[in-house]
């Protein structure tokens, strides 16, 4: 029984593309016609608890840009439901829409991820006002004390967005999230398109915020440095599925999935002492997601793949106390340890 | 003291824009021996990628090269003919771009597209420049040579398009190969890939490689030599090693600094304050002055770039000092 | 100020307001300039008719039939000169025109606001809305553009009647489908944009969404289609009237102006109809110019 913030329960997301007329006929002739479909998301069940920050971590295709918009409440999910504080964050039926403002989202692309015609503080107040938080007489001075909460000048407010650097205008996007009063944040990328010295800054910001603020945080990102700075709990993605979940300490110490670690050991390291590290790549090419390998999805990238990982795809299992991993390796293991 | 394969000397490239003058390349001095890779290292807006455009001559208006010299085994590539360069692109020098895109012809297969590039510089049949294509897959690790020559670009993922971008880079051998962040916009595990074939290229054929790149842990990895820019300008060059083990430039070391990882998790990141001028309006004096913890009224004449041990050149008033950077750093 | 305060230390760059920018560089082009000083010059001249013109020509009293004919310069029985001559019911041409002006601009601008209007919203809610609706519209939006505009026209008129607010309606009927077309492009390519993403996941009302959202953002590709579309709405004007479909004729736009003179065009009394034709060509294409730059000055902001 989760007593998660958010609950995200058992959701798939399939991007199908329908049938066109022809093939639709050429189906009814006999013709071997299969509507191709990609799995972006398989049966992910996720829990984030109150005040924690859960950090998705995966490559292209893997699934957590999908699965942060349907937890956002943007995109419904093909199956599955997910939940805020018990209730539903969508509703049903063949034209969902969001039921909560609890849940915000700072997008990825701070250029694009605000209005061009719109002024800063219209940006802001825009939510709130639509939604009562705030009273149109009262607007000005909560748009200002957001806008220097995430350290930018009350003045901004009347300029507009491409005025801005990227990381200003990343600010200006945590505060048009933050003035929604959320009790969740998601968080998609927010500092990849980011130089790596505002990065620190917009990263720094984040942190004071979440602690200011109680927030609970899911955090979407590829950078591997990034999720471990911010995350208490991480879970990683590949190919529509979870392979491993847990703190995030124990799996960058001792990760328990062979993609995890073979992630873990292909980013380059920063060495300080005068030395050079050897790059030690994954082989083979991301499969692509509109025909995913059989049985477990990273078989043919494994170096330890044997035949029942070609057969069955293995399920999540726990490793350890608080920590799962979707591994055959890992029965083997865990019953020679029993 | 072996002749230098490139040697840049104050180099100067500006934007003639509507809105000003945009010296994104403002006085630029470096050298890259046979053999050897550099790591050209920035943010947005420091001037990296316009110095490795310079270098291949792909400046077009309203930007110019107004000042300087690029001297390719001493032949001088500034204000060279348009046919002559072209001779050169491609066959001595060549470039590979962040976005493949930039390189691939949607509508060609890769065969096609392979061929043109071998028989612009060298009058083989299309049999024989088919051949070579092949190898040249073969080499940067494409499985299948043979029937990815077939292949379009779109039917490629992003790292083997990339990889086709560094196998037409190769293709006539060239002395010296200008990358421009090719791996940024891969993910990490192909990042990787390329990166471990660059390497393996780099010692197998003896290539020269300057690396355009905001990513201090690929140019620890890959470079021997390195320099970082700011603001049109270099500010640190030297042994890659040594520059990252002990940094001289403030910005420097508040770049080693922000990366995560280097402070407990969850810790507030060293950062730096600020962010970059505006080339259209760069303050007198140093670039970095602004947002740096160092400065003094001294700041307010522009460093040169000088050596502080040998082949280690700062350009600071205020470079950071051998007990500091021990502390800093631990 | 605080470690944070110091990290908005970029201030934002303070530029041009952007209509003065546009400005500017709008009259580095002499021609469009040029062409934008004609058209301003004729919309005053249509919009003070009352006050220049020497006769009234709707003002059936004042007309004489002694009058008809007139050469250019002539003075007539009114005792002022006919710097343009007169046609066949002794209307001083100048004063026709002017007046022929006034309707030819007055209802090319309000057919191209309406279809603007009209246009936009089915175009950018089409795109918002997806599926059938979408389908759905720019089915018909695509059927109707497959028809000569004029021939659409025709027919509205006919079914209509003759009027001004008739004539508006069948033009507007004619038109909106181009700009539907291109509002439903713009706005397709702005509803994969992260910032109205962010509008959803707030959530903002839909209808929000489209008109603070999408169109604003729609609107330099409108904009263009719209200073074209003036020029042709007033150009169609022109020729229903000329078949005698547009406004009766005790209200002469241009185009009935170069009807009625058609008969005399080889017996030498060629003003009568050369005059208001070079007045309808020369708007045209002054309006067609200032369309041009327009465009070209938004079309590189676009890429941006």
């Amino acid at each position: 029984m989760s007593s998660g913030l958010l609950e995200i329960d058992g959701v798939s997301k399939r991007f199908a593309r329908a049938l066109t007329l022809g093939e639709r006929i050429a189906g009814r002739l006999g013709a071997d016609v299969e509507t191709r479909e990609v799995r972006a998301v398989e049966r992910v069940t996720l829990d984030v608890a109150p005040g924690e920050t859960l950090g998705l971590v995966g490559e292209s295709g893997c699934g957590k840009t999908t699965l942060g918009r349907i937890a956002a409440g943007i995109l419904p999910p093909t199956s599955g439901v997910i939940r805020l504080a018990g209730r539903p964050v969508m509703s049903d039926g063949s034209h969902p829409r969001k039921l909560t403002t609890k849940v915000q989202t700072v997008f990825q692309d701070p250029f694009a991820s605000l209005n061009p015609r719109m002024r800063v503080g219209e940006i802001i107040a825009e939510g709130p006002l639509v939604h009562g938080l705030v009273t149109p007489a009262e607007t000005d001075r909560y748009v200002a004390e957001w806008l220097s909460r995430v350290g930018l000048d009350r003045e901004y407010a009347r300029r507009y967005p491409h005025q801005f650097s990227g990381g200003q205008r990343q600010r200006i996007a945590i505060a048009r999230a933050l003035a929604m009063q959320p009790d969740l944040l998601i968080c998609d990328e927010p500092v990849a398109s980011l130089d790596v010295s505002i990065q620190a800054q917009i990263l720094n910001l984040f942190l004071r915020l979440r602690r200011e603020l109680g927030l609970t945080c899911l955090f979407i990102s590829h950078d591997l440095g990034v999720v471990r700075h911010v995350s208490d709990r991480v879970a990683i993605m590949y190919l529509g599925r979870i392979v491993e979940l847990g703190p995030t300490a124990d799996i960058y110490r001792d990760p328990r999935h062979p993609y995890t670690r073979a992630l873990l050991d292909s980013v380059p390291v920063l060495a300080r002492d005068g030395g050079k590290r050897d790059f030690k790549p994954i082989e083979g090419e991301l499969p692509s997601p509109l025909s995913p390998p059989a049985g477990c999805h990273f078989h043919p990238r494994c170096p330890h793949a044997f035949e029942r990982c070609r057969r069955e795809a293995p399920m999540l299992a726990s490793v350890a106390p608080g920590r799962v991993a979707a591994c055959h390796l890992n029965d083997a293991t865990a019953s020679s340890a029993a | 003291m072996t002749a230098k394969l490139l040697e840049v000397r104050g180099l100067k490239t500006y934007f003639f824009t509507r809105a000003g003058v945009v010296k994104a390349v403002d006085g630029v001095d470096f050298a890259l021996a046979r053999g050897k890779v550099l790591g050209l290292v920035g943010e947005s807006g420091s001037g990296k990628t316009v110095t490795g455009f310079s270098i291949l001559g792909l400046i077009d208006p309203p930007g110019r090269i107004v000042e300087g010299s690029i001297k390719l085994n001493g032949q001088e590539l500034v204000n060279l003919a348009p046919a002559a360069l072209r001779a050169l692109r491609g066959r001595k020098i060549a470039m590979v771009f962040q976005d493949p895109a930039m390189t691939l012809n949607p509508v060609l297969s890769i065969g096609t597209q392979m061929a043109m590039a071998v028989r612009a510089h060298a009058g083989l049949s299309k049999r024989a420049a088919l051949a070579r294509a092949r190898d040249a897959l073969g080499r940067v690790g494409i499985p299948s040579p043979e029937e990815r020559l077939a292949a379009f670009p779109h039917q490629f993922s992003g790292g083997m398009r990339q990889r086709v971008a560094i196998a037409i880079a190769l293709l006539h051998d060239p002395e010296l190969i200008v990358a421009d962040e090719p791996t940024t916009a891969l993910d990490v595990s192909i990042q990787g890939q390329i990166l471990f074939e660059m390497r393996r290229l780099t010692r197998e054929l003896g290539l020269s490689l300057i690396w355009i790149t905001h990513d201090l842990a690929v140019v620890s990895g890959l470079a021997d030599d390195m320099c970082v820019m700011y603001a049109g300008r270099i500010v640190e060059r030297g042994p890659a090693s040594r520059v990252l083990a002990q940094p001289l430039h403030p910005y420097t070391r508040g770049l080693l600094q922000s990366v995560p990882g280097m402070v407990a998790p969850g810790g507030e990141l060293a950062q730096i304050p600020g962010s970059t001028p505006s080339l259209l309006r760069l303050p007198p004096g140093c670039a970095f002055r602004a947002r740096c913890d160092r400065a003094s009224a001294a700041c307010a004449a522009m460093p040169d770039l000088s050596p502080r041990t040998t082949e280690h050149d700062v350009r600071c008033h205020h470079p950071v000092g051998l007990d500091e950077r021990t502390e800093a750093l631990a | 100020m605080s470690a944070i305060g110091r990290d908005a230390l970029a201030v934002p760059t303070r530029e041009r307001r952007p209509l003065a920018a546009f400005w500017i560089e709008f009259a580095e082009n002499k021609v469009a300039l040029a062409a934008l000083a004609v058209v301003v010059v004729f919309v005053l001249a249509a919009l003070f008719a009352p006050l220049i013109a020497p006769q009234d020509p709707y003002d059936l009293g004042k007309l004489s039939l002694l009058d008809a004919r007139r050469t250019p310069g002539a003075v007539a029985s009114g005792g002022y000169v006919h710097i343009l001559g007169t046609d066949a019911a002794g209307r001083d041409l100048f004063s026709a025109i002017l007046y022929g002006l006034r309707i030819s601009i007055q209802i090319g601008l309000l057919a191209g606001a309406c279809a603007l209007a009209l246009g936009a919203t089915f175009g950018i809610v089409a795109a918002y809305r997806g599926g059938r609706l979408e389908a759905f519209i720019m089915r018909l939006v695509d059927l109707q553009l497959s028809f000569p505009p004029i021939l659409l026209a025709l027919v509205l008129v006919a079914l209509l009647g003759q009027g001004r607010g008739q004539l508006v309606a069948a033009l507007t009927a004619a038109q909106y489908a181009y700009f539907a077309r291109t509002a439903h492009g713009a706005a397709s390519a702005e509803r994969r944009k992260d910032y109205i993403e962010a509008a959803l996941a707030t959530p903002l009302p839909g209808w929000r969404i489209v008109f603070k959202h999408l169109l604003p953002n729609c609107l330099p590709p409108l904009i263009v289609v719209a200073t074209v579309q003036v020029a042709y709405s007033i150009a169609l004007e022109a020729t229903l009237s000329f078949l005698g479909l547009g406004l009766p004729i005790t209200e002469p736009s241009l185009g009935m102006l170069i009807a009625n003179g058609f008969q005399y065009m080889m017996s030498g009394r060629y003003w009568i109809s050369l005059y208001p034709g070079v007045a309808l060509m020369v708007l045209i294409v002054a309006i067609n110019l200032v369309g041009d730059q327009v465009r070209d000055q938004l079309n590189p902001r676009l890429k941006r």
